[in-house]
């Protein structure tokens, strides 16, 4: 089966291991693999404090640090405490989610160019959502039930629904990840014309509104949104990072994963649901950032060298972008502009310039 | 001579075939879907809000001076829309199956090059800027907007050490398209009379262009067909790989730029005539796969015209089920070509690239 191209040149890339022994334990481990998830989070650290301070109504850092911990006055302590804080936990959340559930499935496709949407994800929570805006104020019965659930609830349940079926239709006795993509990337563009119709139909007004969310923005996330999001994480999280070394085979294809023991359906299925998991709920609190979850993983394994997309610091790397891209759109653009612009403006060029630089790779 | 000879191993070398096998069948199924593709044109020119018999369509066509209404209806109307509806799906379907052989990758459509971004960016632009507002007044921005993003994809794609691999090419061109959509979003947001335009552009429909929009687009669309063909032997090589391609005495790069002008030409003309309506491009070379093999000399001809059959029955379809008004053709393609793409998905196994 070829998805990418493979015509990798063997140990080109080699970047010599290093052995970790502790007492009777011993692991290996590649240097860059470790530094870059590190600096990563360092500078997610700082971006994140820097954020916490700059806004329309700038406030010093001692201000910040006394509002966190329940000092200063009031008006400081509401700006940091309910409006800065949950946008940024938020924005580290949902681009923890994204990057590692777009890590998760372009290695389980084997694919660089596979993404959450190809799940349908973002075109289900796209029909949820927009079904929301759009039919909303029509007053049918259809949008009184729609509406009463509220938008991200009808985004995780549109992204959940048309991830089951694509699953669902893909499934012959097992799952091919070619059969999946194709499927998926099917549905999704069924999506995204059930979508494009929805706006034709829409009073302008809506489509505007329509717009915005689709475009994914963080305006007006609060607590609302960052605790179910850190709930899913909580357990989403722990299940990706526990699925390291059974990617670790995966990526070689499923005759040689069987050979080495892994029982391949279990954990095709266990990958997608935790990948479709974490991108539901990303979309669902946010709007498709759709960006994220398909670049973020390729930056993640050109600055690591590895040989597929590592998740923690695509992860960490997706938070930085979303995090940094936030702090951007509040401080230095006119109007409350949507964070997904501001990642792909960002992100984009920095991907192309990676390309361009970057050293020989030809797989994923 | 040399590179018919040379092209053998692919076939040898492909895991699996079509269900036509063999040179006169092949060809026979060309005819066969050249024979549909007229009568879906005929059926186009008759189906519609005012329903035109055969007979009448056949006399109109003859004789400009029949008196009636049909007469210019047929004329002005629905043959000018037919003919844009014939060179889009010609042109989707060849540049969808070069588009997967070029990057070897399924979901490689003909918006990856970065053309229907350029294009949508391209629109948005002269909708705001220009203040145009008919689809066939974007024409020329959008085709400009398709070839400058795509040779911009190519730039970046190639500028790297490891030179214009498909895998470079396609995601320098997946990060231009976010960029560019970025950027369509920007203005659509802050200006809802550029938004009101733009969403009835991207959707993708035949409605509502000029006659004069065939002629302006043909001329893109036939220079890239006639690449497409030539292209075609090339690619069945670069599928063995870039190595053995070069060791079989196959000039690599020459093959990659003449597939990817070919492909360009064919996406960014379509794009620009009818919108954003790529889906077939993706779509139909599966279906073509499915019937020819692998072997880009069949596949080519047959993704095309499968191409003209997709796009002018979905333009049928949404003329008939909406009365008195119509769904866009994108949106027909899309809701109705899934389904049967899933079931064939399902039934056998993909030939595969």
């Amino acid at each position: 089966m070829t998805l990418a191209a493979p015509t990798r040149s063997p140990g080109s890339r080699a970047r010599p291991r290093r052995t970790l022994r502790l007492g009777p334990v011993s692991t290996t481990y590649r240097r860059r693999s470790l530094v870059v998830p590190v600096l990563v989070l360092l500078l997610l650290v700082l971006v994140a404090a820097l954020s916490l301070g700059r806004g329309d109504y700038p406030i010093s850092v001692p201000e910040v640090l006394g509002a966190l911990v329940g000092a200063g006055d009031g008006t400081a302590r509401f700006i940091v405490l309910e409006l800065r804080a949950p946008r940024i936990a938020v924005a580290v959340l949902v681009g923890l989610a994204l990057g590692i559930s777009g890590a998760l499935i372009q290695t389980f496709a084997r694919n660089p160019l596979a993404s959450p949407d190809v799940l349908g994800v973002t075109g289900g929570a796209a029909i949820g959502a927009v079904g929301v805006i759009v039919l909303g104020g029509s007053g049918t019965t259809a949008a009184g039930v729609l509406g009463g659930i509220g938008l991200p609830a009808a985004a995780l349940l549109g992204g959940l629904v048309m991830a089951g079926l694509i699953f669902g239709l893909a499934w012959q006795a097992g799952i091919d990840g070619y059969r999946l993509v194709l499927v998926g990337v099917g549905l999704s563009a069924m999506a995204q014309a059930v979508v494009s119709y929805l706006l034709t139909r829409s009073a302008l007004f809506d489509a505007a509104a329509a717009n915005v969310w689709l475009a994914g923005s963080l305006n007006g996330r609060g607590w609302a949104q960052a605790l179910p999001l850190a709930l899913a994480l909580l357990v989403l999280l722990p299940a990706a990072l526990a699925m390291t070394r059974v990617l670790n085979v995966l990526q070689f294809g499923d005759e040689t994963a069987r050979a080495l023991g892994v029982r391949v359906p279990l954990a095709q299925l266990a990958v997608v649901l935790v990948a479709v998991g974490l991108a539901a709920f990303a979309v669902s609190a946010a709007g498709p950032i759709q960006f994220v979850a398909l670049v973020v993983p390729q930056i993640a394994v050109r600055l690591t060298g590895g040989s597929r997309p590592p998740l923690l610091t695509s992860g960490l790397l997706g938070a930085l972008l979303l995090t940094a891209s936030d702090l951007v759109a509040r401080t230095v653009l006119p109007d409350t502009f949507p964070v997904g612009v501001v990642t792909a403006v960002v992100g984009a060029p920095y991907l192309l310039w990676l390309l361009v630089r970057g050293r020989r790779r030809s797989t994923l | 001579m040399a590179q018919r000879t040379a092209a053998r191993p692919a076939e040898e070398a492909a895991p699996r075939r079509g269900l036509l096998r063999g040179t006169g069948t092949r060809a026979a199924g060309l005819w066969v879907l050249l024979v549909v593709a007229v009568a879906v044109c005929a059926l186009s020119i008759s189906v519609g809000t005012r329903p035109i018999g055969l007979g009448t369509v056949w006399h109109a066509l003859l004789d400009a001076s029949t008196p009636g209404d049909e007469t210019v209806i047929v004329r002005q109307l629905r043959v000018p829309r037919t003919l844009l509806g014939v060179l889009a799906g010609l042109a989707l379907g060849a540049s969808g199956a070069l588009m997967q052989g070029h990057t070897r990758n399924p979901l490689g459509d003909p918006g990856l090059l970065g053309v229907t971004a350029g294009a949508a960016f391209a629109v948005v632009l002269s909708i705001s800027l220009l203040g145009l507002r008919t689809p066939s007044a974007y024409i020329w921005p959008a085709l400009a907007g398709a070839l400058l993003a795509s040779i911009a994809v190519f730039a970046i794609g190639s500028a790297g050490r490891g030179g214009a691999t498909p895998v470079s090419l396609a995601l320098a061109g997946s990060a231009l398209t976010y960029l560019m959509f970025a950027l369509v979003q920007s203005i659509t947001i802050r200006e809802s009379t550029t938004l009101d335009a733009y969403r009835f552009w991207i959707v993708g429909a035949l409605a509502g262009r000029d006659a004069s929009v065939v002629a302006q687009v043909a001329p893109f669309v036939v220079v890239g067909l006639v690449l497409a063909v030539v292209n075609a032997p090339a690619l069945n090589l670069l599928g063995l790989g870039e190595d053995v391609a070069r060791g079989l005495g196959q000039r690599v790069w020459l093959a990659r730029v003449v597939g990817l002008a070919a492909l360009t030409l064919l996406a960014g003309a379509a794009t620009a005539a009818c919108g954003p309506i790529a889906f077939v491009g993706l779509v139909v070379p599966h279906v073509a796969r499915a019937l020819t093999g692998p072997d880009h000399r069949w596949l080519i001809p047959a993704s095309a015209l499968l191409g003209v059959i997709a796009l002018l029955l979905a333009d049928v379809l949404g003329r008939v089920v909406a009365r008195p008004g119509e769904l866009q053709v994108g949106i027909v393609l899309a809701v109705v070509g899934t389904p049967f793409f899933i079931a064939l998905v399902r039934r056998r196994r993909l030939v595969q690239l």
